[in-house]
């Protein structure tokens, strides 16, 4: 018996260990063979005899267990020690996507008026100029149709064009829509600059609509001040300044108040706004002496300019893919 | 708008110590946003001195140059170094001493030069920002200037003054005068304002002209308006005043605070006499124009343009005449483009004694369609278009005669004409408590009354309304909503609270919405990077990506593109992809898996968009009219596009790179598939510009989606693009159309399923996707997932064949399936793909 457990504390593997189980438990084992003298002792031996013998097995049998969890450790240890890796060189099977910025911020900024109960309204970048101009009470003449720079389709007397302003969806959602109206319309937006720091051709706009019983241009300045809010922090707030635009009246530049701004706090342009104007209801059906509203419209890339300090637009509309991944999905 | 300050002050009481920045504030405050502020950009001594004595010294370089003694006022005089000719002792001249600095910056210092040390410099105009002349230095003699000598010489000449430069919106077309904007100023400030139309010297010779030609005292035939083309139904004059000034002197100098004026406010000093019609024009906002008296023949007449006709104005321009255009005429034809640009032969001249001077009311979109036709805008044409005060003509021309006897030595005559013919402006009604209705807060009858008296309006009281007549110079207040604006604008926009309306409950966004940010989030989180390109291209690349048939694709063309060479828009996203993965790679960027969700223009051949006449933009058009609008414009389908070149996954320990290719682009379509709830299926297809074997077909149902594949690598080549590059163009729209409007699920069977392999051997162009639907159709329901595991060809397969291994899952969802069950259905798929492709089971 002490042979056998002086086998079983020296084995050192799991195979060892067997063969050593094997050799002193198996059935020609000096126990085994101990055991199978029973039938020779005398019978008041028997007992007794019987009794030392299934101790001694048991003894080897528990020290076999114990090795046996000993050994079964040890060797995971082991093999955990094998398996060890350097976590900082794991191979990568995935690359970074990104949406873009503008993208994000256009979708964030839908979010936050459909917050209000607002919806998004879209519609055709290429559009008829009488959703882009007449309608927007820009006479054929007016000398606001050249303050911007269109770009016309071939033929010119078509009157089709890329639309310079997210307006004619403001005019399609009253053509189409049921009364009161709060519409907000994201979308891309088209003039003839030349691509540099400050101008691209291909931009976005934001604009919003509301037409109701009774609004004011009180509630202009509340909405624009709580999307302030939402956009730059709660310190922001709404500064209003007369300017024109063919489509309100009365008519307002809008500035806010950029509370985080990096540098300090300031005031920026952000777009401009003002109450709807009753030609432009007229021309949707709308009677003005019952209905009446306010809309504004700002720059996206503006936007994105200002609340995360960037300077250059051309990083906005190259495509260099650095540009997107520094903002992944969030902005 | 350039407006001196100077100016400024003569009409309204401005503070001493008033700054530009201030002045910007104020403007800003009644809708006027600052541009910039102008100064002569001189400072330091600058003072007149007075020539005592030169000595001409010849140069080794052929030049004379002149060393003068200069009393300057003090103790002693100045030697100074003079290269100029023009002037004699006794002259008395501007100097800028040593510590002056002139525009450019210029700095004046003590300097030695031709062997003098030069202690300051003898300025021309040029050389103080007083015009163009820099042929010798400023004689102020020849200014009419006899100063001390010592003075500051930037008082005398008006250096010290600046000017604001606000931007005017095109309601205000008042705002283009020193006037107007005077006016704005008293109304942000309260400071009193003086109209310098009302000044008594003024009225009085107009009402006096007035008399004259009813009194018949007009000697010449009188001017006639003749417009038989009114352009809607507007005649193309209605205020055409007339008045002569004989014998003056048009060669005098103009002087130094004219001159100095009307450059802070950007205009070049011509000549006296044209230099004063600038004059007015920018303080009152009367376009003017001066005629050589003598030069003209027979009475003015105002009228259209006959066809073919030419006119030759004062830019030398020979211009053939539209019959819009509206001419000033005498018996030798037309003499200018009304409102525009007067013409050459009736030109002033330095010799010109006897002025007839013309002051108007044009047609705004008249002289507009002029000026746009012949790409003119002048000075003149830009006040016409937004509105001139049609009751200031009479001061105007009175101010230049003034001017013209002042300062021209000429003499007023009695000559003169007068036609007005103005529609007097209808009140406009205005209920009590609309404005405070409309702006959401509170104003007084005071600020009501005080804002409106203030910018010109008469005002009577009626039935719980006020009727306003607005004033001859506000053809923009057309409505209460106009009158509204003025009062909130002088009472101040910060009136107005903050107060958020409660909108009905909205619906979110639509389903459309969604599934396009659905689809546009997963392309990103599976490892895309979306950008935005510009939807401008050529034929060429809208010819090799806008279809799958090589020939000419129907696109938009642009009349005024920016880039001549890409004046079509897009029919495809990929040759924008294109170029940008072209930027990226020239910056470095190797690895790219780039996407754009957006628009293409997809007009149909032979179709005609757009409109004839638009509808009027006043009243809602009939059902028929917008449906004739909504439906002017060509198809813009809504896609997702996106290209892949370079490595998937980068080389790394224990980790190969692994290249990107058609695999990726496929997986994107199901990608984008999958954000929108739809099964992509893929197909062998055929496009002219992509490779010929690795072209993917796509499908939702029977419904053709788009193409996956890799370039042509000629193509690519060409494109600075690697050879590999692969894209993929999917109809996102489409697609979101077509997709469930919602999941149906089936219930999650808990039952073990079954796993079996099926080996076939079949031709080795057999599409393996084909022998997987066969093997799927075959098997029917129980058959829950099948996958290719491995296309074996080679030892134990004869030539033009392999053998496709698909992994198969089974499952039953109301018992345990058993073995054979499971076996049974394997060979129902197996007989049809045996059916279908000759497909025999391989042990």
């Amino acid at each position: 018996m002490d042979i056998a457990l002086a086998a079983i504390s020296a084995a050192s593997t799991i195979a060892g260990l067997v063969r050593v189980k094997t050799g002193h438990l198996g059935e020609s084992s000096p126990l085994a063979k101990l055991n199978a003298t029973l039938r020779d002792v005398a019978s008041a031996d028997k007992a007794a005899f019987g009794k030392l013998v299934g101790q001694a097995r048991a003894c080897v049998n528990q020290a076999f267990a114990a090795r046996e969890v000993e050994l079964f450790a040890a060797e995971e240890t082991r093999r955990l020690a094998d398996e060890a890796m350097d976590v900082t060189a794991v191979a990568s099977r995935w690359t970074p996507g990104a949406r873009h910025p503008l993208n994000l911020l256009q979708e964030y900024i839908a979010d936050i008026f459909v917050g209000m109960g607002w919806e998004v309204g879209e519609g055709p970048e290429l559009e008829n100029e009488w959703f882009n101009f007449d309608a927007l009470n820009f006479d054929e003449d007016h000398p606001a149709r050249e303050m911007q720079d269109t770009f016309f389709v071939d033929p010119v007397e078509n009157h089709l064009v890329l639309r310079t302003q997210t307006s004619p969806v403001q005019i399609r959602s009253l053509l189409t829509r049921e009364l009161p109206i709060y519409v907000i319309s994201p979308g891309k937006v088209f003039r003839t600059d030349e691509l540099d720091a400050t101008h691209t051709p291909v931009f976005h706009q934001v604009e919003g609509i509301a037409i109701d019983r009774g609004l004011t241009m009180a509630n202009l300045r509340g909405t624009l001040e709580h999307f302030a809010q939402i956009m730059f922090g709660d310190g922001a707030k709404i500064r209003l300044r007369p300017n024109y635009f063919p489509f309100t009246e009365p008519s307002a530049e809008m500035d806010v108040w950029q509370p985080n701004a990096k540098g300090g706090a300031r005031w920026v342009e952000w777009g401009g706004c003002g109450m709807v104007n009753r030609n432009v209801l007229r021309a949707a059906g709308i009677d003005p002496e019952v209905y009446q509203g306010f809309a504004f419209g700002m720059g996206i890339e503006r936007t994105l300019q200002f609340r995360n300090d960037l300077n250059d637009m051309r990083d906005m509309v190259e495509g260099d893919i650095r540009f997107s991944q520094q903002f992944g999905m969030v902005l | 708008m350039r407006i001196p300050i100077s100016w400024l002050r003569e009409f309204v009481d401005v503070p001493l110590d008033v700054t530009p920045d201030d002045v910007h504030a104020a403007l800003v405050s009644v809708g006027f946003e600052e541009e910039a502020i102008h100064t002569f950009g001189l400072s330091g001594p600058i003072v007149v001195g007075q020539v005592l004595e030169f000595t001409p010294e010849p140069q080794s370089n052929g030049k004379t140059i002149n060393w003068c003694q200069v009393d300057v006022g003090e103790s002693a005089p100045r030697g100074i170094v003079c290269g100029a000719h023009n002037f004699i002792v006794g002259d008395k001249v501007v100097v800028s001493l040593p510590g002056a600095i002139l525009p450019g910056p210029f700095p004046i210092a003590a300097r030695t030069t031709y062997g003098h040390v030069s202690d300051g410099m003898i300025a021309s105009a040029r050389e103080l920002g007083l015009g163009e002349e820099h042929d010798g230095i400023l004689r102020l003699a020849s200014l009419g200037l006899d100063p001390a000598v010592g003075a500051d010489a930037t008082a005398l000449l008006g250096l010290d003054d600046w000017a604001v430069e606000i931007n005017v919106t095109p309601d205000r077309g008042y705002a283009f005068s020193i006037r107007g904007v005077a006016r704005e100023y008293a109304h942000a400030t309260g400071a009193a304002f003086r109209d310098p139309a009302e000044r008594p010297e003024l009225t009085q010779v107009a009402s006096r002209v007035a008399s004259a030609e009813s009194a018949g005292l007009v000697a010449r035939p009188a001017p006639s308006i003749d417009d038989r083309a009114p352009i809607r139904g507007r005649t193309g004059a209605s205020v055409f005043v007339t008045r002569v000034v004989r014998g003056i002197d048009a060669a005098r100098p103009s002087p130094a605070w004219m001159v100095a004026r009307l450059s802070l406010a950007g205009i070049r000093s011509i000549s006296l006499v044209v230099d004063i019609t600038n004059y007015v024009m920018l303080e009152l906002g009367q376009p003017i124009h001066g005629y050589d008296l003598d030069r003209l023949s027979g009475g003015l007449v105002v009228r259209r343009a006959e066809p073919g006709a030419t006119l030759e104005t004062l830019d030398g321009h020979r211009r053939t005449l539209h019959p819009q255009d509206l001419l000033i005429t005498d018996d030798s034809g037309p003499i200018g483009l009304a409102g525009v640009m007067g013409g050459a032969s009736t030109e002033i001249a330095a010799t010109t004694a006897n002025v007839l001077v013309e002051a108007a009311n044009f047609d705004p979109v008249s002289i507009a369609r002029t000026a746009r036709r012949h790409k003119l805008p002048s000075e003149a044409s830009r006040r016409f278009e937004r509105g001139v005060d049609p009751e200031v003509a009479d001061a105007a021309a009175a101010r230049v005669v003034e001017l013209l006897v002042q300062l021209a030595d000429g003499t007023a005559d009695t000559e003169g004409s007068r036609l007005f013919d103005v529609v007097p402006r209808e009140p406009i009604v205005l209920p009590d408590g609309y404005i405070a209705g409309l702006m959401g807060a509170d104003y007084s009858d005071v600020e009501i009354l005080r804002s409106l008296t203030d910018i010109g309006g008469s005002i009577e009281p009626i039935n719980h309304a006020l009727s306003v007549t607005a004033p001859s110079w506000r053809p923009d207040l057309t409505d209460k909503a106009t009158l509204a604006e003025e009062v909130a604008r002088i009472v101040g926009y910060d009136r107005i609270p903050a107060v958020l309306p409660t909108a009905p409950p909205g619906r979110g966004l639509t389903r459309e919405q969604r599934l396009r940010r659905s689809a546009a989030g997963l392309l990103a989180s599976t490892g895309h990077t979306e950008v935005l390109s510009y939807p401008f291209v050529s034929q060429g690349a809208n010819d090799t990506f806008g279809g799958p048939l090589a020939g000419a694709v129907p696109a938009i063309r642009l009349a005024n593109p920016l880039d001549g060479e890409a004046p079509f828009l897009r029919t495809s996203l990929l040759p924008g992809l294109i170029e940008t993965a072209r930027r990226n790679l020239s910056r470095g960027l190797n690895d790219l898996a780039i996407y754009e969700i957006g628009s293409v223009f997809r007009p149909e051949a032979d179709t005609r968009y757009g409109s004839g006449d638009l509808p009027s933009g006043i009243i809602r058009p009939t059902s028929s009219e917008l449906a004739d609008l909504l439906g002017s414009i060509p198809p813009q389908p809504l896609r997702v596009a996106a290209l892949f070149t370079g490595a998937a996954i980068a080389k790394q320990p224990g980790q190969p790179s692994v290249p990107r290719g058609i695999a990726d682009a496929i997986d994107a379509a199901r990608q984008v598939g999958h954000a929108l709830g739809v099964t992509v299926t893929v197909a062998g297809g055929s496009h002219h510009s992509f490779h010929p074997g690795r072209t993917a077909e796509l499908f939702f149902g029977d419904h053709n989606i788009g193409f996956a594949g890799e370039l042509l690598p000629a193509l690519a080549d060409e494109r600075d693009l690697p050879r590999v590059t692969a894209v993929l163009e999917l109809e996102l729209g489409l697609l979101i159309e077509l997709a469930d409007r919602a999941v149906s699920p089936s219930a999650i069977a808990a039952y073990p399923a079954a796993t079996q392999d099926l080996s076939v051997v079949v031709g080795a162009d057999v599409p393996a996707g084909e022998v997987l639907s066969a093997i799927v159709e075959g098997a029917g329901p129980l058959l829950e997932l099948a996958h290719l595991v491995d296309d074996y060809r080679g030892q134990g397969i004869l030539d033009g064949s392999k053998s496709l291994t698909f992994a198969l899952r089974f499952r039953a969802n109301d018992r345990t399936l058993t073995a054979r069950e499971a076996t049974e259905a394997k060979l129902a798929g197996a007989a049809r793909a045996s059916e279908r492709f000759g497909a025999a089971i391989r042990e």
